[in-house]
């Protein structure tokens, strides 16, 4: 609880410093709004033009989209400490949290939280409306219940890529943007059904990065289709949770890397 | 201001060498631009196996070479502006940009030709290789078309670094350049096909997309090459981009004697 309510502290600061600059908060937020909102009309635009998707219509892959990108901006402006961590390292700035009582995963994921992010998260939220409203889905509150753990479990799941990038820094201060294929990528692979691809892909976001689960099979259960890759009902219901799984296995390599820290020096 | 031409160049050769190094973020960005290029791939043939593809503006095959091409030539959008002059901007340095004897904004344009020329060239040479030996990449549709997509892309060298100067020059105004910096990618993104191949957008779209200048970025040099723009059409094609081109010279150069007008150095 005390742990819980230091993190808020943290945050509280984080988030007043930014609203310092206020004119630039709007415009972070505008702009990717605007950006991320250009990935849409993509998205319509080939619907415009070729009416479905392998029997998906537009508000059912808007749905898988809403998901995703939601999940996403969540994890992305909470975990911005552990995407700026390898300066820290680089800069030997790390050792200093060594020396507080605190756990370091918590500092680190205290230090910031990125209230710019906000433009991603609007977008992906009124596309998610947008489609949860065009669908014919009754809206009971398991199912609205499902649709916010899918969105918790996809933004754990990101929030544990973060993580493990982050990791990437003890051993090495090199560029680490390759994680950015799974984590970007997977926005964009995720917003569209996971049965279009070849199954090496589907396997690398089913087993590798678990994010359909927190997507793709989610939304089955959600909009009541038969999934041909053949996922049954109760896993759809329960796939979430894999996303919890996911960030714990994450935190226990970043206890492994911190472990085999040697500082910088300077 | 009378400057030697060779001034520019030994600027050019500078920072075209300097970009060169950073050889470990281009092999990153390589490998994250196949992967990304293998889902678009995946996402386009989808589509074109569930829709009605006979009716389509450009076929599949034209469309998987139009992704392997925007793949390679990613690093040629205007998309970010020089850290270095960032920082001079923020921190007051840039004063002494402007005691040097060459025109600042030639100077700040030469800087940004190799900032779009070393990166890019660094990834687009693997990319292509790669894409056309084992991911369905075809050569250029003909030899006018090869050498069409080569003028063309060297005019979207001139043409990108236009339109980033200009960017850079908004930061001479701190917050509405941040705007201006950060909007200007996405409506790049938008604009030149990056994100969809123009011809792939509805009907009523058209007009829109031909006249702005971001097609001349990515579209244009790529249906060239796909053969989707017959090669006597050529002369129209690099006539947009380079009437643009000029015109967002000038627009920077306007820019640039108001932005000195206003300009307050940071720092003592």
């Amino acid at each position: 609880m005390d742990t819980l309510r230091l993190y808020f502290r943290y945050v509280g600061i984080s988030v007043r410093a930014q609203m310092q600059h206020r004119a630039s908060f709007w415009m972070l937020a505008i702009s990717q709004f605007l950006i991320t909102g250009t990935e849409f009309v993509a998205v319509w635009a080939m619907f415009d033009r070729f009416g479905t998707l392998r029997g998906w219509t537009l508000p059912e892959v808007g749905l898988l989209y809403g998901l995703i990108h939601v999940a996403f901006s969540l994890a992305e402006g909470a975990g911005r400490g552990f995407d700026v961590f390898a300066d820290q390292v680089r800069g030997g700035e790390f050792d200093r949290l060594l020396l507080r009582p605190r756990g370091t995963a918590f500092q680190v994921a205290a230090q910031e939280w990125q209230i710019g992010r906000i433009g991603r998260l609007t977008q992906g939220l009124l596309v998610l409306l947008w489609s949860a409203s065009a669908l014919d889905i009754a809206w009971t509150p398991a199912r609205v219940g499902l649709a916010a753990g899918a969105i918790l479990g996809g933004a754990c799941t990101f929030y544990g890529l973060f993580i493990l990038q982050a990791t990437l820094a003890f051993w090495s201060v090199q560029s680490l943007e390759v994680v950015n294929t799974v984590t970007y990528g997977g926005v964009e692979t995720g917003s569209y059904p996971l049965s279009i691809y070849r199954p090496w892909l589907r396997g690398v976001f089913t087993y590798l990065v678990p994010l359909a689960c927190a997507n793709y099979f989610p939304a089955h259960a959600l909009l009541g289709r038969a999934d041909p890759l053949g996922s049954s009902s109760l896993f759809q219901w329960l796939s979430p949770l894999v996303g919890l799984l996911f960030l714990g296995v994450s935190l226990h390599v970043w206890q492994f890397g911190v472990r085999h820290y040697r500082s910088t020096g300077s | 201001m009378k400057t030697p031409l060779s001034a520019y160049g030994a600027v050019l050769e500078a920072r075209f060498r300097t970009l060169l190094q950073y050889r470990a973020a281009a092999a990153a960005g390589f490998a994250t631009q196949l992967f990304w290029g293998l889902i678009r791939v995946a996402i386009f043939t989808a589509f074109y196996q569930s829709g009605s593809a006979a009716h389509q503006p450009m076929s599949l095959p034209e469309v998987i070479d139009y992704i392997w091409l925007t793949q390679a030539m990613l690093m040629l959008q205007p998309w970010g502006v020089d850290p270095d002059v960032r920082n001079m901007v923020r921190t007051g340095t840039v004063a002494y940009e402007l005691l040097r004897p060459v025109d600042l904004y030639w100077l700040w344009f030469t800087r940004t030709v190799a900032q779009r020329t070393a990166p890019m060239l660094l990834r687009a040479v693997p990319m292509l290789l790669v894409a056309g030996l084992f991911l369905g990449l075809r050569p250029p549709a003909s030899p006018a078309a090869a050498l069409g997509s080569l003028l063309c892309t060297a005019t979207a060298v001139a043409l990108s670094s236009a339109i980033s100067t200009l960017v850079l020059l908004s930061l001479l105004w701190t917050v509405s350049g941040e705007g201006i910096s950060r909007l200007m990618p996405a409506a790049s993104m938008i604009f030149s096909g990056i994100l969809l191949p123009l011809p792939l957008f509805p009907e009523w779209a058209q007009p829109v997309l031909q006249a702005l200048p971001f097609r001349g970025l990515a579209d244009l040099p790529f249906r060239v090459y796909i053969g989707h723009i017959p090669a006597q059409e050529l002369i129209g094609v690099l006539l947009h981009q380079l009437l643009w081109t000029a015109a967002l010279v000038w627009l920077g150069r306007r820019v640039l004697v108001r932005g000195l007008r206003a300009m307050v150095v940071q720092g003592g």
